[in-house]
């Protein structure tokens, strides 16, 4: 017999004695299993507002909590713009990216030598640069997190490595909660799933010296959120 | 003779008379706990939220063995090499034989607690490979050859000034014992290391059976370095982590934050499908996963305790534990500590070496309360003590209280004693707490009460 036969067995064995479902007493709500307990996850989780806009506010309100910059940006004039005036402000010589129509875009914007994670890079060249620049799957309200996949923002490196991880989403990006986040990545990308899929809240972060947070402990020290 | 239980009474002795370390320990603990309340009050129902959480659980749990034949047929899909391991050598092995495959010389590590489980750094450093963790706290007590302090916080039992002084012996490098400056210590070294390691090596905190993935959970980044990298990615994995649905980690993810460390959401929650895909840019060429069982199954078995492998490794039971508070995470002497270690280590152990964590317990019943999948904690600990008297009865035990019940049941009998007790009070209190003191196990820390003169039915009998 294999381990795994070995394993199975044993949990079949162990299962032929039903353990009591949990804490139930008397409430007597039943779930089939066509509807799993966790389905209503929405009415539980914390509360996100109405409409897009309470939604946009909230999710500028949980940025700052996180230290993380959000802007929302009226057009590609302001995209640009704003990237310029990173560049400058922080002295950018080199970026990386990922080919996509957003993120060709801001490094054209940029205007500096870019590295492309598409098609093969140089690891040690990627951790050169000052800053990544990926495109992403969605925003979520409810918690100021941005998802990420090594699909859909030039693998799984480019937001994790360099120093400043700047994205660049579009409005429409933007979901209300954690289970609509969950439900869109499942429609949109099921049975053919990125091998990575990140939910990224706030820079990079580490308490573990006396509970004293320090930003940027292995990941980016800065977490730029641009949404056009 | 040394036993787990007399090392456990030795340390527990030391730590609750060392008044710094308990002060320090629960200023940390109720920082935590203030957080932790704020997060919970933004739920709009944090008690639904734990029932749901509870329920979901048990389902994975009484179907986990349709779920892992799931999860390991979907994760080999996509090519990710599956192992089974039912004991700790086991797990070591399989471990050890991928790296000498690969010809790896380092390995770069993201938090495990299985690891420490399955005591996987020193298997490794004895078979000549190097083995550095990253996360900053593991980081930490691997460079002052200890164990985790806290199955969430690692390094939570040592100040700044150690920490410098810890890096400066360790790397020579210290610009000051400010807590921004020495992570940026560890950085600096770290980043060498995620290029140069030939295996990235992780844990995980939740694998869910309908899509084949695993998750895990993280602050810094490191473990998402880990599996980016290197070419080659291990991951152990406890075979109770499963979950049933991808749509489930809506609900897990932020309360494991919001018990776990008093978050919203942990910065880094990252789902794996498999190693590197055609026309994605990079990531493990190779990608091995290994299934840890090491007497989960046993703890299966037991269907009044089966709960306790819902557990999804929050800490939080640590964290409001008067006991761990009291007495801190290294008296334990097991990879899990706490309410949950205390549960679990007699059943992954053995019941008679571990039966003595099932009185490292006040009983209040906190751990239960703060449990975010309704573990049954405290009662858990009642019914391994019952189990350890059934399997192994403490024969002095059993006859004291035989004659204690003969005395109390027979009226003359209690009046003897009484009088007998009275007595020889007076003779108790020169020899209080020495080895002459025939109830020095309570008397050596605490002071028996006088008997009274007169007994309340002495007093009823001659009133007015």
């Amino acid at each position: 017999m294999t381990e795994r036969e070995n394993i199975l067995g044993r949990i079949h064995e162990a299962l032929q004695v039903k353990a009591p479902r949990p804490g139930l007493h008397d409430d007597a709500r039943e779930h089939t299993d066509t509807e799993p307990p966790a389905a209503h996850a929405r009415e539980w989780l914390p509360f996100v507002g109405a409409g897009v806009e309470d939604q946009f506010a909230l999710f500028a309100k949980n940025c700052a909590e996180l230290k993380a910059d959000f802007q929302r940006l009226a057009s590609r004039g302001e995209l640009k713009a704003a990237l310029v005036k990173i560049r400058d402000a922080e002295k950018w010589q080199r970026i990386a990216s990922h080919d996509g129509e957003l993120s060709n875009f801001a490094c054209q914007a940029i205007g500096l030598p870019t590295l492309l994670t598409d098609q093969g890079y140089d690891v040690q060249a990627l951790e050169k640069c000052d800053a990544g620049i990926t495109e992403c799957d969605a925003l979520i309200a409810q918690t100021g997190g941005v998802v990420v996949t090594s699909r859909s923002a030039g693998g799984r490196a480019l937001s994790i490595l360099p120093p400043h991880h700047v994205v660049i989403a579009r409005r429409e990006q933007l979901v209300s909660d954690l289970p609509a986040a969950f439900a869109w990545l499942q429609e949109k990308y099921t049975p053919d799933f990125p091998s990575m899929i990140s939910f990224i809240t706030g820079p990079s972060r580490t308490g573990d010296i006396e509970r004293i947070l320090v930003l940027g402990a292995h990941g980016p020290k800065k977490l730029t959120i641009l949404c056009v | 003779m040394r036993t787990f239980a007399s090392e456990f009474k030795a340390r527990a002795t030391a730590k609750t008379g060392d008044l710094p370390h308990r002060q320090f320990i629960r200023t940390a603990l109720r920082g935590y706990e203030s957080a932790r309340d704020r997060r919970k009050s933004a739920f709009q129902s944090w008690e639904s939220a734990r029932q749901a959480a509870a329920e979901t659980k048990w389902a994975a749990v009484n179907h986990l063995d349709e779920h892992l034949v799931s999860l390991t047929s979907k994760l080999e899909a996509r090519g990710t090499n599956v192992h089974w391991a039912s004991t700790a050598a086991q797990a070591r092995e399989i471990i050890l034989q991928i790296l000498r495959d690969k010809n790896a010389r380092t390995i770069i590590k993201s938090k495990a607690m299985t690891s420490e489980e399955i005591h996987l750094n020193d298997a490794l450093e004895h078979a000549g490979f190097s083995v550095v963790e990253s996360d900053l706290g593991e980081f930490i007590v691997q460079l002052r050859r200890e164990t985790p302090y806290h199955i969430v916080f690692p390094s939570m039992h040592l100040r700044r000034g150690e920490i410098r002084e810890l890096f400066q012996r360790e790397l020579g490098d210290t610009p000051s014992d400010h807590p921004e400056d020495l992570t940026m210590v560890a950085r600096r070294i770290m980043r060498q290391k995620y290029i140069t390691a030939d295996v990235g090596f992780t844990g995980a905190n939740f694998a869910i059976s309908e899509t084949g993935m695993i998750s895990i959970t993280e602050n810094e980044g490191n473990s998402r370095l880990t599996s980016a990298l290197p070419k080659t990615m291990i991951t152990l994995l406890g075979i109770e982590k499963v979950l049933p649905r991808f749509a489930d980690l809506a609900l897990f993810l932020p309360m494991l934050a919001t018990a776990g460390a008093g978050q919203p959401m942990t910065c880094y929650n990252t789902m794996y499908s498999g190693p590197r895909q055609p026309g994605e840019a990079d990531g493990p060429e190779e990608w091995h996963v290994v299934l840890l069982d090491n007497r989960r199954t046993e703890l299966l078995a037991d269907p009044e305790q089966r709960d306790a492998l819902h557990c999804i490794r929050c800490g939080a039971c640590l964290n409001v534990c008067p006991i761990f508070r009291n007495v801190g995470g290294h008296t334990y002497g097991t990879p899990y500590s706490g309410p949950i270690g205390s549960v679990i280590t007699p059943h992954l152990r053995g019941l008679q070496d571990w039966k003595h964590l099932s009185s490292a317990s006040s009983l209040c019943g906190a751990c239960t309360e703060a449990c975010p999948v309704k573990i049954d904690l405290h009662h858990h600990l009642l019914q391994n003590r019952r189990n350890a008297a059934a399997s192994k009865p403490a024969i002095f035990e059993r006859l004291a209280y035989k004659i204690l019940g003969l005395v109390a049941n027979e009226p003359k009998f209690w009046q003897l004693a009484k009088k007998i007790g009275w007595l020889a009070q007076p003779l108790q209190a020169p020899v209080k707490g020495t080895f002459l003191d025939p109830v020095k196990a309570w008397t050596k820390t605490r002071d028996l009460p006088s008997m009274p003169r007169e007994s309340f039915k002495d007093w009823w009998r001659n009133r007015k």
